[in-house]
């Protein structure tokens, strides 16, 4: 209602905002200290983000730092050409490719058949055993893959090791599928939330007339149930296209070791290599690499967002 | 034909249940794994004997925990901040969130905008770490619990969770009483929505008591290391440092390499444990509110 009034700024509309402040300022109140605190921790970061086009010394400081041949484009070029870089693109599109193709299918699975159970404690137990995991911490989480999987006292990598010879952990062809499906240890409980409940909104009237018409309960789940669940795996897919650059990255650090290298450095671990533990720590080369992963981002963000709006008008902002 | 359907339909039914129960094992068995090894003698441990229940029933491995001084620093620093994250994180999400949730809010377009665009886009890490460097908060608790403290993720779930239970006419009445919006906000908003502010709790406490990468990259000083920190030495690094563990005599350094191992699945157990046995509290509004975040709107 005030809000249509206030559309145009009249001089008689000025009034009426100074009225409206004057009886809301409280809510400008409310959000300056959270707003402050976000200017402050997320947008203060972006002003940082000027030294990916300089070569950033401490003492000079983030202005004061001088500016880079190639028009400040000196690190970007450095990275392209760095043999390093096709091997971390690599690396993180086919962790979350391989990722993203095995957890929404194994969520959708299990999300049928907690629908489907008949017993509801069962069912209840089920659920809480596998959200579970989702509160295990990374460091844990990877400390117990390591544990189970020792070559000499893991329960499985022991096994492993004495039948074909292979020490899971150390090897690199090994590790997109021990990320992928420990990831799948970890999140299909959670993930299935989101579709437990679509199938909680299918129309029960669609069932009992299937059931009237003689359906037996494949041919329910099968052309009742996947055309709901289909639309919404298919809009989480495309909208965590968009995030196909960040990778959990404190998991791949955590997993990473000598053996594994040439197949778990992604993008962020290896702007974090070159900065803060490297003995020639490059600030700006590392800038410049988080700089072009986060303008990657969010073009990917933006156009997944566009795809998923068209296709479901379910968008995100 | 009726008669042969019911038997798929029971056959179907019965297949659904064991793959049910098949993924439930799948997920479970580590776990018992993990909390039987943490039962279990090192001797057991080593020669890789334990299965399903402990072998050797032992309290030795929790025993050298609650040895292990740096885990307890770690877990009270963790504790502390997690505490305080959460405070603050909760309180700023739920004052962001509220103005952002009134239709007649002057302003809510570009408001909205300047948290949702955080959610797409951001400094990185370097340019993060120099701001914390630069505002002298390197090394202190602070580093910890203020980058992450106002998520726009939490605020738009928590704008649309006040959008869709706080009745419109329920504003009208209390303004037509001469209610401030303020104190609308503190007597009725956040009574209603418990819920909410039980899941923010939660969502809050999560990286501050899970995450690792912050603490590892802004905190020097070992006295401030957080649990993570800790376990990341042990479980990761295999750093264990049981020097500090009572007298020196060679037996117990013999022993030094049953220990490590009992003191790894011990504090696995322990770190764990009370985000676990948090979760069954806030069970009931998780679900709602994982579902409120992914229909945002």
């Amino acid at each position: 209602m005030i809000s249509k009034s206030i559309k145009k700024q009249h001089p008689a509309n000025r009034k009426s905002l100074l009225k409206y402040l004057k009886n809301h300022w409280q809510l400008y109140i409310m959000i300056l200290p959270p707003l402050i605190l976000l200017l402050i921790f997320a947008y203060g970061p972006m002003y940082g983000v000027m030294i990916a086009f300089k070569n950033y010394k401490a003492t000079l400081g983030i202005w004061g730092s001088p500016w880079t041949e190639q028009h400040g484009f000196y690190h970007f070029i450095k990275f392209f050409k760095n043999y390093n870089f096709i091997e971390c693109l690599r690396n993180t599109l086919v962790l979350s490719v391989y990722s993203l193709i095995v957890t929404v299918p194994c969520s959708v699975v299990l999300a049928l058949c907690l629908n489907y159970t008949r017993y509801t404690k069962f069912r209840k137990t089920i659920q809480m055993i596998t959200y579970c995991p989702y509160f295990i911490s990374t460091v844990v989480f990877v400390g117990i893959i390591r544990l189970i999987l020792d070559t000499r006292m893991g329960i499985l990598g022991s096994a492993v090791y004495e039948t074909f010879g292979i020490n899971i952990i150390g090897n690199a062809s090994a590790f997109p599928s021990l990320y992928v499906w420990s990831g799948v240890w970890q999140g299909t409980g959670y993930g299935a939330i989101i579709y437990l409940a679509t199938l909680a909104g299918v129309d029960m009237q669609l069932h009992e007339a299937a059931i009237i018409d003689g359906a037996t309960l494949l041919q329910r789940i099968r052309h009742i149930d996947l055309p709901e669940v289909i639309p919404t795996a298919v809009i989480m897919l495309i909208l965590n296209m968009g995030n196909i650059l960040n990778v959990g990255y404190e998991k791949v650090l955590a997993m990473q070791n000598q053996n594994n290298l040439s197949t778990s450095e992604v993008i962020n671990t290896y702007a974090y290599k070159v900065s803060l533990v490297s003995s020639f720590p490059d600030f700006s080369y590392s800038t410049a690499i988080g700089l072009f992963q986060s303008l990657v981002g969010l073009i990917l963000l933006l156009s997944a967002n566009k795809l998923a709006d068209k296709l479901s008008g379910n968008g995100f902002v | 034909m009726k008669r042969k359907r019911f038997t798929q339909d029971k056959i179907v039914y019965l297949l659904n249940d064991l793959l049910l129960l098949c993924f439930g094992l799948i997920v479970l068995y580590p776990i018992i794994y993990v909390v039987s090894c943490s039962f279990s003698s090192g001797d057991a441990l080593l020669g890789g004997k334990v299965r399903l229940l402990p072998v050797g029933f032992t309290f030795e491995g929790y025993k050298t925990v609650f040895g292990y001084t740096s885990i307890w620093v770690g877990y009270k620093n963790t504790v502390i901040y997690t505490f305080i994250g959460v405070i603050i994180s909760v309180v700023m999400t739920l004052l962001a969130a509220y103005p952002l949730s009134r239709d007649d809010f002057k302003g809510k377009k570009l408001f909205t905008m300047l948290f949702v665009f955080t959610m797409m886009f951001s400094g990185g890490m370097i340019p993060s770490y120099l701001l914390i460097k630069n505002l002298k908060l390197l090394d202190t608790m602070w580093s910890v619990i203020l980058p992450g403290c106002v998520s726009a993720y939490n605020v738009v779930v928590a704008r649309t969770f006040f959008k869709q239970s706080i009745p419109k006419e329920l504003l009208e009445a209390a303004e037509m009483d001469g209610c401030s919006d303020f104190r609308f906000f503190t007597r009725i908003v956040v009574p209603l929505s418990k819920a909410i502010v039980a899941v923010m709790c939660l969502w809050c406490a999560m990286p501050l008591w899970n995450g690792y990468f912050n603490a590892m990259i802004y905190l020097n000083s070992e006295d401030k290391y957080t649990l993570q920190l800790v376990l990341r030495r042990i479980l990761l690094m295999s750093k264990v440092d049981l020097t500090n563990i009572g007298s020196v005599d060679l037996d117990l350094i013999a022993k030094n390499q049953y220990l490590s191992e009992m003191l790894k699945y011990g504090t696995i157990v322990l770190s764990t444990l009370p985000l676990m046995v948090l979760y069954p509290f806030i069970q009931k509004h998780f679900a709602k509110g994982v579902m409120i975040g992914s229909v945002k709107g």
